[in-house]
C-alpha cells in the first residue's frame, strides 16, 4: 500500500508540471483564477510562422552537424583510449572529463573575441564549432567504453581472411561499436538541440535556433506562444529517447549524458 | 598490424578530440584567465593586474551572487540526490510495473532546461497553476496573496526546476548501477541470514554510494555553472554567477570585461575545487 502511494507520488511529481504547459499551449482566454483555459489554436498556429520554420531548419542543421562531427572525433579518440595502453592515457582521460564539469560559459566568454576576429561569429559554422566543446569529450568517453569491450583481434582475423580496410570497418568494427556510436550521436544531438547561451554568444542572435526563439517568447510574456513553442522543442528529444531507451538504461557511460542536458 | 607506427597512430586518433579540448576548451579557459587580468587580445597592451578580482571581492552584488549560486547548487544537488535515490529504490521494488516507471523517469531527462523553466513559471508563478488551485480552495484571493516562488530572492523556482530534471537523472544512474547483479547478491545475503538493515548497509550501500556521489558531482557542477534556468527563473539581482558574468560581458563598456572574466574564472574554480575535493575524498574512502 505504501509502495503504491509512493509510486503515485512519483508519477504525479514527474508529470504534473507538464499539465500547465500543455494547457497554455492550447489556451485562448486563461485569466486568473480560471483553472482551465478557453480553447484556442492561436499558440499552435504561430508554429507555422516563417521564423519558427526557419529556426527548426537551423536547429536541425546545427544539431546534426554537431552530432556527426562529435561522434567522428569521439570514435577516433575512443578507439585510442579503449584499445591501447599508452603513456599519458590517464591524463587524456582527465583532460576529456574537464569540459564535462567546468562550465562551458566561462570558456566561451574567453574565446568569443577570437571567433569575432576570424569571422566565425554570427555564422552557423561558428556555432557548430563552439558546440563541439561540450559534446566531443562526452562522445569520446562513451566511445572509449564501447571500444574497451571490443576485441581488435577480430579485425586481424578479417584481414587474414582477405577483407580490405573498408570491408573490415563495415562488417567487423562498425557492428561491434554501433550501440556506442548511436548513444554518442544521440546525446551530442540533444546537447546541441537544447543549447542556448553558447548559440547566443557566438551566433549573436543572427543564428536563430529554437531555444533562442523560446527565450524571446518567454521574454515577451506571450505564454501561449512560449508554451506551444516549447512543445516543438521538447517533442524530438522525447521521441529520440523513447525510441532508444532500450540501449540507454543499463549502460552507465551512456546514462551520464543526461547530466549535461 | 599496419604500416603506421603505433605512437603516431594513437596521436592521429586522439588529434581531433584533443584539438577541441586543448585548443577550444583549454585555450578559452586560459583566455578567460588572461582577460580577467586585463589582457585584451588584438588591442594595445595594458598592464596586467588583479584589479578585477579586487573589484569582484569588494562588490556586494557579486558577494550576494556567490551566496545564491552556492545555495541553489547545494540545495538542488542534495534534494536531487535524496529524491533520486529514493525514486530508484522505489522503482526497483515495484515488480511488474517496474519497466513502466523506469520509462516514466526518462520523461523529464531529455527536456531542455528552458522548457523545464517555463513549466515551473506556469506551475509555481504567482498567477500559475498552484496559485489558481489555492484560489479555487479559497486560500488566496489574488496572485499577490500567493508566495513568490519564481523570480524570488531565495531561488526556489530555480531549485524546483533543477530538482525536477536532476532527481530523475540521479535515479537513472542509480538504477543502472543496481542492475548489475545486485539482486543476486542481496538474495545470497538473505539466504545467509542478513536482515534488511544489514543488507542495506553491506550490500546496497557500497553499490549505491559511488553511483549517487558521481551523479551528484555532475549535478552540482551543472547547477553551479549553467545560465539558462537562473536567467529565466531568478531575479536580475541577486543573480547567480553565470548570469552576472554574462550581464557584465554584455556591458558595452569594455572596461567591464575583466570583471566578467573574473566572475567566470571564479565560477570555474568553484566547480574545480568541489570536483577535486570529491575525487580526493572518494580516493580516501576507497582505502
Amino acid at each position: 500500500m505504501r509502495r503504491g502511494a509512493g509510486a503515485g507520488l512519483l508519477a504525479v511529481g514527474l508529470l504534473a508540471p507538464l499539465v500547465p504547459l500543455l494547457l497554455w499551449a492550447v489556451a485562448g482566454e486563461f485569466r486568473y483564477p480560471a483553472l482551465l483555459p478557453t480553447f484556442s489554436g492561436r499558440g499552435l498556429a504561430l508554429l507555422g510562422d516563417a521564423a519558427v520554420r526557419s529556426a527548426v531548419g537551423t536547429s536541425v542543421l546545427i544539431a546534426s552537424s554537431v552530432a556527426v562531427l562529435a561522434t567522428l572525433a569521439g570514435a577516433a579518440a575512443g578507439r585510442a583510449l579503449g584499445l591501447y595502453a599508452f603513456r599519458g592515457r590517464r591524463a587524456v582521460q582527465l583532460l576529456l572529463l574537464a569540459p564535462v564539469l567546468v562550465p562551458t560559459l566561462a570558456v566561451t566568454l574567453g574565446i568569443q573575441v577570437f571567433f569575432i576576429r576570424y569571422g566565425l561569429t554570427d555564422t552557423v559554422a561558428g556555432v557548430v564549432l563552439v558546440q563541439l566543446i561540450p559534446t566531443v569529450p562526452y562522445a569520446s568517453l562513451v566511445m572509449a567504453s564501447s571500444f574497451a569491450s571490443f576485441d581488435p583481434d577480430v579485425e586481424d582475423a578479417g584481414r587474414v581472411l582477405g577483407a580490405g580496410p573498408l570491408r573490415r570497418l563495415r562488417h567487423v568494427t562498425l557492428p561491434a561499436v554501433a550501440p556506442g556510436l548511436a548513444v554518442a550521436a544521440l546525446f551530442a544531438f540533444l546537447i546541441s538541440w537544447s543549447e542556448y547561451i553558447l548559440t547566443l554568444l557566438i551566433g549573436g542572435g543572427t543564428v536563430q535556433t529554437l531555444p533562442l526563439l523560446l527565450f524571446a517568447s518567454i521574454g515577451s510574456a506571450d505564454l501561449a506562444a512560449a508554451a506551444a513553442l516549447s512543445l516543438v522543442i521538447a517533442a524530438p528529444p522525447l521521441l529520440l529517447v523513447g525510441l532508444t531507451a532500450r540501449f540507454l538504461t543499463g549502460d552507465r557511460a551512456a546514462v551520464v549524458g543526461f547530466g549535461r542536458l | 598490424m599496419s604500416t603506421v607506427p603505433r605512437g603516431l597512430r594513437i596521436t592521429l586518433l586522439l588529434a581531433p578530440a584533443l584539438l577541441v579540448v586543448v585548443g577550444l576548451f583549454g585555450g578559452g579557459l586560459a583566455q578567460a584567465v588572461a582577460q580577467s587580468l586585463g589582457y585584451q587580445p588584438f588591442l594595445p597592451g595594458r598592464e596586467l593586474s588583479l584589479d578585477a578580482y579586487r573589484a569582484l571581492w569588494a562588490d556586494p552584488a557579486v558577494r550576494a551572487s556567490i551566496g545564491i549560486t552556492l545555495r541553489v547548487a547545494l540545495i538542488s544537488t542534495a534534494a536531487a540526490a535524496v529524491l533520486g535515490t529514493a525514486a530508484a529504490l522505489l522503482v526497483r521494488s515495484l515488480g511488474r510495473h517496474r519497466r513502466r516507471f523506469a520509462a516514466l523517469l526518462q520523461v523529464t531527462l531529455p527536456l531542455p532546461h528552458a522548457v523545464a523553466a517555463l513549466a515551473m513559471i506556469l506551475l509555481l508563478g504567482q498567477s500559475g497553476a498552484l496559485s489558481r488551485v489555492a484560489a479555487a480552495l479559497g486560500l488566496v484571493e489574488d496572485p499577490s496573496g500567493f508566495p513568490a516562488l519564481t523570480q524570488d530572492g531565495f531561488g526556489w523556482g530555480i531549485i524546483a526546476s533543477y530538482v525536477w530534471k536532476e532527481a530523475p537523472f540521479v535515479a537513472v544512474v542509480v538504477l543502472a548501477a543496481l542492475s548489475s547483479g545486485v539482486a543476486e547478491l542481496e538474495d545470497a545475503a538473505r539466504a545467509l541470514g542478513a536482515n534488511a538493515a544489514q543488507r542495506m548497509r553491506h550490500v546496497l550501500a557500497p553499490v549505491l554510494a559511488p553511483a549517487v556521489a558521481a551523479a551528484s558531482v555532475l549535478v552540482f557542477a551543472f547547477t553551479l555553472g549553467s545560465y539558462e534556468v537562473p536567467f529565466l527563473l531568478g531575479r536580475p539581482f541577486p543573480a547567480t554567477l553565470p548570469v552576472v558574468a554574462y550581464q557584465q560581458f554584455r556591458d558595452p563598456d569594455l572596461s567591464a570585461r575583466p570583471l566578467a572574466m573574473a566572475i567566470a574564472v571564479v565560477t570555474a574554480l568553484l566547480v574545480g575545487a568541489c570536483v577535486v575535493a570529491y575525487l580526493s575524498l572518494s580516493e580516501r574512502l576507497r582505502r
